[in-house]
């Protein structure tokens, strides 16, 4: 165990982006910048206004500077070591950092501090099916797929048998992949990435794709792979999985290591870790809002969510909304899932009885009843959506998390345990016939 | 053999024992060797922009003969018989229009598809890592299959008037080059310009479509006085044209060598700080794409 085992040197890494409050500084147009020149130089260049100006100018560049100090940092000062071998897992909530190490490792982005040294090829899957092209053969895209992967068309050539039987696709090999069904299309993106024989393989979230039969085929997969002495890094919100393939795990929050222990210790305090709800969320700088998408969801509360939600009790929640341009047939969705990431229901707009009319424009408040809360007791993970026909337009993956309580149960009975199940169903007990010895006078 | 597999595998040149060292702003030694060990990706890059646009047009191959064709024979009348522009020697109007055309529909697809490039294949950039050159190049190289096909027109024409081309006919192939390499250089400004600034790509049909007229296109760039020739030839496409012209006409291109030098010069420059340029962008492209 020298540090020759050492395979992966993380010293002081720290990754800083900066925040921008619009969303349409997001990107930066030429025009902005030709505008903000031209006015500039205009006004220099007027002698009678000159010093004016000059204390103008520093006086915005002060402001300016201000401004860019709104940064944030996705991960400061983390440091660690990963030997030859090891199964490492990356936990964290979301926001906390998990994905810009990834990157950084995979070499996607650059340090903005720190050092990383990497001994050995390192394959990364933060996608499955990265590359494919829907015009393609399933044929083809394995080639495409394996190249962008790393692979040589060599060993792709070798395993070629191997990925076209782990994916079930023999017959459907000379069809373009856009003509297969998802499950299928899964099935061939991760087939051709599990054939990877990197000696560091770096893997987001990846499960979380497919049927349950087939995660259960990619994590066998997976568990092979790292039996012939292959580094794994692997990033998930599934537990169970983190479990059963990591031996150790590093935790993050905020950007920084918090724990960094045996993988039994390190899920334990993820799940343990406490709610965060607090009264009105804001939706449009929630740092887990899905990027790319325009804030129509704004902000949502649920109330009396800080004190914790109750079992078979009512639950208010209001929506706040903006439209970004009128949309015909919007559907609002509110779904609850375990700390595990499994999905327990989904609300949906259109589902259920809702008088929101049928083009929804300008903004305003939308609220949703549940009428009886169907949770068992515990912690779970609340998301929000909005959809057109076949459009998701905005999406905040599990923005908050809330415990649900039983409260009105009888003190003396048993306390409630996961065994028992997630949901709550409603029933009538009755007796139809009872053939006892015991005289209550009640069955005479 | 299993002795010699022993040995590559723990020689220090094996990518399974090399340190590879991620450090902010550190110029990457590794990234020439990194973009000849990913040739395999840049190849299948290439062949799937190549067999994608063949799939989905079903004109796709003629698309790349009628276009420059059709353009070919609107120069012909407008330049050659209307405005009765002279020809260089005595080759044909329609052959000295095409020897333009060529390298022109190359730089002026290849500029498109290049400065698009990074843009469209974002989910890779955002996804894995490769050195990202690879991707505006083989954007570059889909045009050349187009380019190749054209040929096919040139050859054409050749036969109809029963020009036939001399030996400089053998120095083609250098002026393939030089305007891939313009192609390049120019490509790689506008592919990095255009993540940074997402309105540039508005921008890049205009340089197109200006280019072309002040490019030597549809005429001789004979008839350009000779006082306006050295600043005329500041446009890169000035020495390609003119080098295609040589290499097909013969007699007549190389008008003005100071010029086709500086031509030349210019094209260098091009690539050589659109490469820089591209560089110092590129590992920003993933946050900010």
């Amino acid at each position: 165990m020298g540090s020759s085992d050492v395979v992966i040197r993380v010293e002081g890494l720290g990754k800083k982006y900066a925040l921008h409050h619009e969303k349409p500084e997001s990107y930066l147009a030429l025009r902005d910048v030709v505008a903000r020149k031209a006015k500039s130089a205009g006004r220099l260049l007027n002698p009678f206004t000159l010093t004016g100006q000059l204390r103008k100018a520093q006086r915005e560049a002060a402001a300016e500077r201000a401004a860019s100090e709104e940064e944030f940092w996705a991960l400061k000062d983390v440091s660690f070591e990963i030997r030859r071998g090891e199964r490492v897992g990356i936990i964290g909530r979301n926001g906390a950092g998990k994905s810009t190490l990834l990157k950084i490792l995979s070499r996607i982005t650059e340090p903005t501090t720190g050092r990383v040294e990497i001994r050995g090829r390192v394959a990364s899957l933060l996608e499955v099916g990265t590359g494919f092209h829907p015009e393609l053969t399933g044929r083809e895209n394995i080639y495409l797929n394996g190249a962008i992967l790393g692979m040589t068309r060599r060993e792709i050539r070798s395993k070629f048998d191997e990925i076209v039987d782990f994916a079930e696709v023999e017959k459907f090999l000379d069809t373009p992949v856009k003509r297969y069904s998802s499950g299928r299309y899964v099935r061939l993106a991760f087939a051709v990435a599990a054939h990877l024989e990197p000696e560091i393989l770096v893997v987001d979230e990846v499960l979380a794709v497919g049927d349950a039969s087939f995660q259960k085929k990619c994590l066998g997969k997976m568990q092979d792979v790292s039996r012939n002495g292959r580094t794994i890094l692997f990033v998930s919100h599934n537990m169970p999985a983190v479990h059963a393939l990591c031996s150790r795990g590093i935790a993050l929050q905020d950007g920084k290591v918090i724990l960094d222990s045996d993988i039994q210790q390190a899920v334990v305090n993820y799940l343990g870790s406490g709610s965060n709800y607090v009264g009105r969320i804001d939706l449009i700088s929630h740092p887990n809002r899905e990027r790319g998408l325009e804030p129509w969801l704004e902000w949502i509360e649920l109330e009396g969510a800080d004190q914790g939600l109750e079992l078979r009790k009512p639950v208010f929640i209001q929506i706040g909304f903006k439209a970004q341009k009128p949309i015909r047939e919007p559907q609002f969705t509110i779904s609850f899932a375990t700390l595990q990431g499994e999905q327990i229901f989904v609300l949906n707009s259109s589902w259920q009885t809702s008088s929101i009319p049928e083009t929804l424009d300008g903004s305003g408040t939308i609220n949703c009843q549940i009428h009886d809360l169907p949770l068992m007791p515990g912690r779970y993970s609340v998301s929000t959506r909005l959809w057109v026909v076949g459009e998701k337009l905005d999406d905040i993956p599990s923005f908050t998390e809330v415990d649900v309580s039983w409260t009105y149960r009888k003190p003396h009975e048993q306390p409630y345990q996961r065994g028992h199940g997630l949901i709550y169903v409603d029933a009538a007990w009755e007796v139809l016939s009872n053939h006892s010895n015991i005289t209550t006078g009640y069955f005479r | 053999m299993p002795a010699a597999r022993v040995l590559r595998a723990t020689s220090n040149r094996d990518p399974a024992n090399q340190w590879l060292v991620l450090e902010p702003n550190r110029i990457e030694k590794q990234y020439w060797q990194d973009l000849w060990r990913y040739r395999e990706l840049f190849a299948i890059l290439a062949w799937r922009d190549i067999a994608v646009r063949y799939k989905q047009t079903f004109i796709g191959v003629a698309w790349a003969v009628i276009r420059p064709f059709l353009t070919m024979v609107v120069f012909t009348v407008i330049f050659g018989r209307l405005a009765k522009l002279p020809t260089e020697g005595d080759a044909p109007y329609a052959v000295l229009v095409f020897a333009g055309m060529l390298p022109w529909q190359f730089f002026s697809t290849a500029l498109g598809s290049c400065s698009d490039s990074l843009i469209a294949n974002s989910n890779l950039l955002t996804k894995v890592y490769f050195p990202r050159l690879i991707v505006p190049a083989s954007a570059v190289i889909t045009s050349f299959v187009d380019f190749l096909i054209s040929f096919v027109i040139l050859a054409g024409l050749m036969v109809w008037f029963q020009w036939w081309p001399s030996w400089r006919l053998l120095t083609l192939p250098i002026w393939v080059v030089v305007a891939f390499a313009a192609s390049m250089g120019a490509g790689l400004w506008l592919a990095s310009l255009n993540v940074q600034y997402r309105d540039f790509r508005y921008v890049v049909p205009f340089l197109v479509q200006f280019g072309l007229y002040v490019s030597p296109v549809g005429f001789s760039s004979a008839i350009v006085p000779a006082k306006w020739q050295l600043l005329y030839a500041l446009n890169p496409m000035v020495g390609v044209i003119e080098g295609f012209r040589w290499a097909i006409i013969g007699q007549g291109a190389l008008i003005n060598p100071l010029g086709f030098w500086l031509s030349m010069g210019v094209t260098l420059l091009l690539l050589v700080t659109g490469i820089r340029q591209f560089r110092r962008m590129e590992k920003r492209f993933a946050d900010v794409i």
